[in-house]
């Protein structure tokens, strides 16, 4: 085996600079399939986390009529005396915070333009809201008994060419269907870097939205995050006993997860195909490998070699290339994936409905991804080398002893 | 002892649709020890014959014996397990792997045989010492001479202490004292070690060294004598 592979070796060195763009070929390719599974692991992982930061957290309890999709205000559809409920389920052990949150339809009208938000009605002091309150770039956070303030997302006041301290007209459905208006003062302007949510999401104190949509004591969730999202289940287990419905972050968060399983299928189809193409350069540097040494194939015949030995000296060869060419794909492809793990890559506010996108992503480059495609590379070009292998375990000794011209 | 024999061998070359007889029905056979020359114009035959006896090549119709097994079905592994070990090659052409030292080319055929290091070891060290090159041993072909290379080929050849030897013009890309050099070792090494040697030629300086001479033509033995009656007076 020694033998063999330090014969590959020096064959390898006969063509150097063949042998070295050979396996750049595969590193590029690697390292170009490493960052872009990173970037797309990491915009999962940040709309996944952003989801539950912003949106949907790790468990929302609900009332059992509870719609999501009507934003349903109706009494019988949501929680009554909902921060009572919220501090029993503080008290299990795992659960970080639970709080109530009313959401309503509405419509901020400012000038002559309006625009259409979700509002959510919020209990300020909440370390739930710790992404609104650490996300002000401009005024102050809502106080619990704030009755004429709201906090709205940078996106939306950019839009609207809002401050803070400006006062805009909303528009709420309440829970008998009508609509009420009432004007606000901006108290502050929050960015959250999820342009997607900052351009949509109004936020004010629970017990004003509560009041002004006619809810009263009354909440559409209470929002609960864990402190590990891994106990999600031993929660819902607890919970399952109570006469709400328990909406896990799973479940709440589907079209993320089918996103991510739809791309990762994507992204399998482009490893494939980005592999085979730079395997066809392994290839093509074997074929031509075998073509010039057609003659010393045929002395290694002579000398009794057979051919499954000639093949296992062209798959040495075709591994030293793969190995050589991965340490450069896993070297360069390191250097990527850090840069764009440190600075991520600015997208502004592309985004997808229903899907929270940040305006800049960030790389995310799991174990799991660099051995999966560690391994796809070597594997492709093994195999990449059968073609190869078999033309020159196949030749006649006569033949290629005469440099394959026939005897 | 017979170390190789054949019986009635054709070989028949077709391209397309032209067929070439190079071998018309060739019985012959050599014992154990022989210093034996295949001689005769180009196209007589002497390289094919070379082949069907070395178990590069399969007769078209006809028996090849090697040490009194018939070899004219075997498949390719089972030709390519009788060659090793049992017949080693010279070629016109210096053969050797341009990759490998002097050494570790007469190392080759001993590494296909499974020899232990230790016995490699040995073994290339006494080759190379009996051809003349044991401070060549570190060289790769390419810092050696023609000559040098064509006697690791012998010393290679010889690795593995075969039965049956055999040559295609050995010294035909060589000059003449270099010829000489690689014929004298050759008949050195067979009266030394008692391998038998055939070797094609057509070179007259050579034929001179052969104890028996094989004259083919147009694919046919035509005279099968001792050196003294073949070619008497050389």
């Amino acid at each position: 085996m020694m033998q063999l592979y330090k014969m590959a070796w020096r064959n390898l060195g006969r063509n150097r600079r063949r042998s070295f763009l050979s396996a750049l070929a595969l590193g590029m390719g690697l390292a170009l399939l490493l960052l872009m599974a990173a970037v797309v692991a990491g915009e999962m992982r940040d709309a996944m986390e952003s989801s539950i930061r912003l949106q949907s957290g790790h468990l929302q309890v609900r009332a059992k009529s509870y719609d999501e999709g009507k934003t349903s205000l109706a009494w019988e559809d949501l929680i009554e005396n909902p921060a009572a409920v919220a501090a029993q389920i503080a008290t299990l052990p795992a659960v970080r915070v639970a709080t109530p949150r009313l959401f309503a339809n509405g419509i901020v009208a400012a000038g002559d333009e309006s625009v259409g938000v979700r509002i959510i009605g919020i209990d300020p002091p909440s370390e739930a809201n710790a992404p609104f309150r650490e996300g002000l770039v401009n005024g102050e956070f809502l106080s619990a008994d704030d009755r004429g303030g709201i906090l709205m997302g940078q996106t939306l006041a950019n839009k609207l060419s809002l401050k803070a301290g400006d006062t805009i007209n909303l528009l709420v459905n309440t829970s008998n269907g009508d609509v009420d208006e009432q004007p606000f003062v901006i108290r502050g302007i929050y960015s959250t870097h999820t342009p997607g949510y900052d351009q949509s999401t109004v936020l004010m104190p629970l017990a004003k939205a509560q009041a002004i949509t006619q809810a009263e004591n009354h909440a559409s969730t209470v929002f609960v995050l864990l402190r590990d999202r891994e106990q999600t289940d031993a929660i819902v287990a607890a919970l399952q006993t109570s006469s709400y419905q328990i909406n896990t972050w799973v479940q709440m968060n589907e079209l993320l997860v089918e996103t991510e399983q739809l791309s990762n299928a994507y992204m399998w189809l482009l490893y494939l195909i980005v592999l085979a193409i730079t395997a066809t350069v392994i290839v093509n540097a074997l074929i031509m490998a075998v073509f010039e040494r057609t003659r010393e194939i045929g002395i290694l015949l002579a000398m009794g070699m057979r051919g499954s030995r000639i093949m296992a000296m062209f798959f040495a060869e075709s591994s030293l290339l793969a190995v050589g060419g991965i340490a450069m794909g896993l070297v360069l492809g390191g250097l990527l994936v850090t840069y764009a793990t440190k600075y991520g890559f600015y997208i502004g506010s592309y985004g997808m409905t229903g899907i929270l996108i940040g305006e800049r992503i960030y790389a995310y480059l799991t174990l799991s991804d660099t051995i999966t495609l560690t391994i796809t590379a070597l594997v492709i070009t093994l195999v990449a080398a059968l073609y190869p292998a078999m033309l020159a375990a196949r030749m006649e000794p006569v033949e290629a002893l005469h440099g394959g011209k026939g005897a | 002892m017979q170390v190789t024999k054949t019986e009635g061998v054709t070989r028949i070359y077709r391209v397309g649709q032209v067929e070439t007889q190079a071998l018309r029905g060739v019985s012959l056979s050599i014992e154990s020890g022989e210093f034996t020359a295949l001689v005769g114009p180009s196209g007589s035959g002497k390289t094919t014959l070379l082949q069907l006896i070395g178990c590069l090549d399969q007769p078209t119709s006809g028996r090849v014996f090697i040490t009194g097994k018939d070899v004219s079905k075997l498949n390719r592994n089972q030709r390519a397990d009788m060659r090793r070990g049992t017949i080693g090659f010279i070629f016109q052409f210096f053969a050797l792997i341009p990759t490998l030292t002097a050494y570790e080319n007469v190392e080759m055929p001993l590494i296909l045989i499974g020899e232990k290091a230790a016995e490699r070891r040995a073994r290339v060290t006494q080759l190379l010492k009996s051809v003349g090159l044991t401070d060549r041993a570190q060289h790769r072909p390419d810092q050696l001479s023609g000559g040098e290379q064509q006697r690791v080929a012998v010393a290679r050849a010889l690795a593995t202490n075969p039965a049956l030897i055999l040559a295609d013009e050995p010294t035909a890309n060589l000059d003449t004292p270099n010829g000489q050099q690689v014929m004298e070792t050759m008949t050195r090494l067979n009266q030394e070690t008692g391998v038998t040697f055939v070797f094609a030629t057509h070179d007259p300086r050579v034929i001179k060294y052969a104890r028996r001479i094989i004259t083919l033509r147009d694919g046919r033995i035509v005279e099968n004598a001792d050196a003294e009656k073949a070619n008497p007076g050389v």
